[in-house]
């Protein structure tokens, strides 16, 4: 902070720069994940899904890029495609903790009183509770299947989002500009969309980008455990699941889903920091 | 002389730590149409309260608000919105009065779109409302925090002038602004009144301005209204203690 301060006019434009030219990288690099899971079935060298057993457990290099499973299954065309369940499941979980669990927030700070202390208090019984045992206990509740997973994530993850919109609405609802739009008669939505939600949104969208690969790793864990993703489908945390019995002997089956699971979620957390350098209120006004 | 504003035995108690303290205390003035009427004390007398509770923006305990014969106090919604055309309000800081993220035509539009007036049609009134605060056209695409807190002030007049209204509340609309800005920002004041017959209600805590512009003053201390009349002569001959300490402190 102190240093930030000292920082002469030029020095700051730089550093505006340099976390400009890091968003282009970032962003590049996560475009390139989520193109990679859209285009998936146009890029995989081989059927995914295809069995043969006479070419199981193949070492990489030569003909498969990164080796066979036990099935005999193309592992490079299984991480492709892996990523389009992963990636789309997280992307979706964050889309929808981060609406719901704002709107929450928003309504229990702009309204206040009873229902704010209700819907605090079923947050409060949701933090409280270990997350990913209660993930576990709803996804097991309604049986496997990616979309349950996410359910079941999406129910322990709000919460979070509901106590950052809320504290955010409550720093901004007694500022003079809220009283202003009020006596320019706009009405309790007008209110919310056009001064609430762009206000707040700044800390709400880092939190949200910052989740992505948590949520990835959190969709990875069910389905390593068997909740999430059900076989023959290919899923990063799934795939690992399989292969872990074979850790010693052929090694590839669990690498690479892990090092897909690895890279992806370094790259989404690379773009959640910068995204928050970027937003970061300290910034502001330049 | 007619009467716009009517307040009645207004009563406000907020409570600390459950000790209750009167903030607003049976107020009760007029306020006549074209007139500029002070309203001055000590911070924390409830002068800002009291014009909160004119505009809707804090309920009373008790008390009524009459606008031109009618009672305004427990109007809803489209009601409400009728209260906002004819009483408008100047804020203490003017670069918080307006929101950070949307640029100053934006907000001065705001009460004209709401009252479903076509965009062009807003945005040639905030051109012509931007002339009359004396800002040139390209101050409409700026944000608050690009501009000086006289600029800003500025355009906050030209907000609470929008919707044409009967009734402005300046709630120490100089005091967060260096001397040079102030004279300035009560210099348009004064002539935009002249100009348009306005009424106005000056919460200051500013003797000297209130002397400058007001036709007749109201002092308040600890939530009550403790003397009343012409600037010059509550000046000149206070007849309560409090009005002595104020002014004397003053000049």
């Amino acid at each position: 902070m102190r240093e930030k301060q000292k920082m002469t006019v030029g020095k700051q434009r730089a550093a505006g720069d340099y976390i400009k030219i890091k968003m282009i990288l970032f962003g590049t690099l996560a475009a390139g994940v989520i193109l990679t899971a859209v285009f998936a079935p146009y890029l995989v060298p081989y059927d995914p899904y295809e069995q043969d057993l006479g070419n199981a457990l193949l070492p990489p290099g030569g003909a498969h890029l990164l080796g066979t499973d036990r099935y005999g299954r193309d592992m490079l065309s299984r991480v492709i495609m892996g990523s389009r369940t992963t990636v789309f499941a997280a992307l979706l979980l964050v889309a929808v903790i981060t609406v719901i669990g704002s709107a929450a927030g928003i309504l229990c700070g702009y309204h206040g009183g009873k229902l704010d202390a209700f819907l605090m208090r079923v947050s409060d019984i949701f933090l409280a509770f270990p997350g990913m045992v209660f993930a576990i206990a709803v996804a097991s509740v309604m049986s496997g299947g990616i979309l349950n997973a996410v359910i079941a994530l999406a129910c322990i993850s709000w919460p979070k989002y509901a106590r950052i919109a809320r504290s955010q609405v409550l720093s901004i609802r007694n500022m003079p500009y809220m009283a202003a739009a009020k006596l320019s008669g706009s009405g309790t939505f007008k209110m919310i969309c056009r001064h609430v939600v762009p206000n707040i949104a700044g800390p709400v969208i880092v939190t949200a980008v910052l989740d992505i690969g948590t949520m990835m790793m959190e969709i990875a864990g069910l389905s390593f455990l068997g909740l999430g993703a059900a076989p023959p489908t290919a899923e990063w945390g799934s795939m690992m699941s399989n292969g872990r019995s074979m850790l010693q002997t052929s090694p590839w089956v669990i690498l690479a889903p892990g090092t897909a699971i690895f890279l992806t979620v370094v790259i989404f957390n690379l773009v959640g920091d910068t995204v928050r350098d970027l937003l970061d209120p300290r910034q502001k006004g330049r | 002389m007619e009467k716009l504003l009517e307040v009645k035995g207004l009563k406000k108690t907020f409570y600390k730590k459950k000790i209750p303290f009167a903030a607003v205390d049976n107020v009760s003035f007029d306020l006549n149409k074209g007139e500029c009427l002070g309203l001055v004390g000590e911070s924390g007398c409830g002068k800002s309260t009291t014009a909160k509770i004119i505009t809707h923006l804090t309920v009373p305990d008790s008390g009524s608000v009459l606008l031109e014969g009618a009672e305004t106090l427990h109007v809803k919604g489209r009601q409400e919105r009728e209260l906002y055309r004819k009483v408008q309000m100047v804020f203490q800081t003017p670069q918080d009065s307006f929101d950070p993220r949307c640029s100053l035509g934006d907000g001065i539009m705001e009460s004209m779109r709401n009252q479903g007036m076509q965009k062009r049609r807003a945005e040639e009134r905030m051109y012509e409302l931007l002339c009359m605060v004396e800002l040139q056209r390209e101050f409409a695409s700026r944000y608050p925090h690009e501009v000086s807190g006289g600029q800003c002030q500025r355009a906050a007049i030209a907000r609470a002038l929008a919707p044409d209204p009967q009734l402005i509340i300046c709630d120490e609309a100089t005091s967060a602004l260096d001397v040079t800005v102030q004279a300035q920002i009560v210099e348009l004041l004064r002539k935009l009144q002249k100009e348009r017959e306005l009424s106005l209600l000056l919460i200051s805590h500013d003797l000297a301005l209130v002397q400058k512009l007001c036709d007749r003053v109201l002092v308040m201390y600890q939530g009550k209204i403790v003397e009343q009349g012409i600037p010059d002569e509550v000046i000149r001959h206070p007849k309560e203690e409090y009005t002595k300490m104020l002014v004397d402190s003053v000049f």
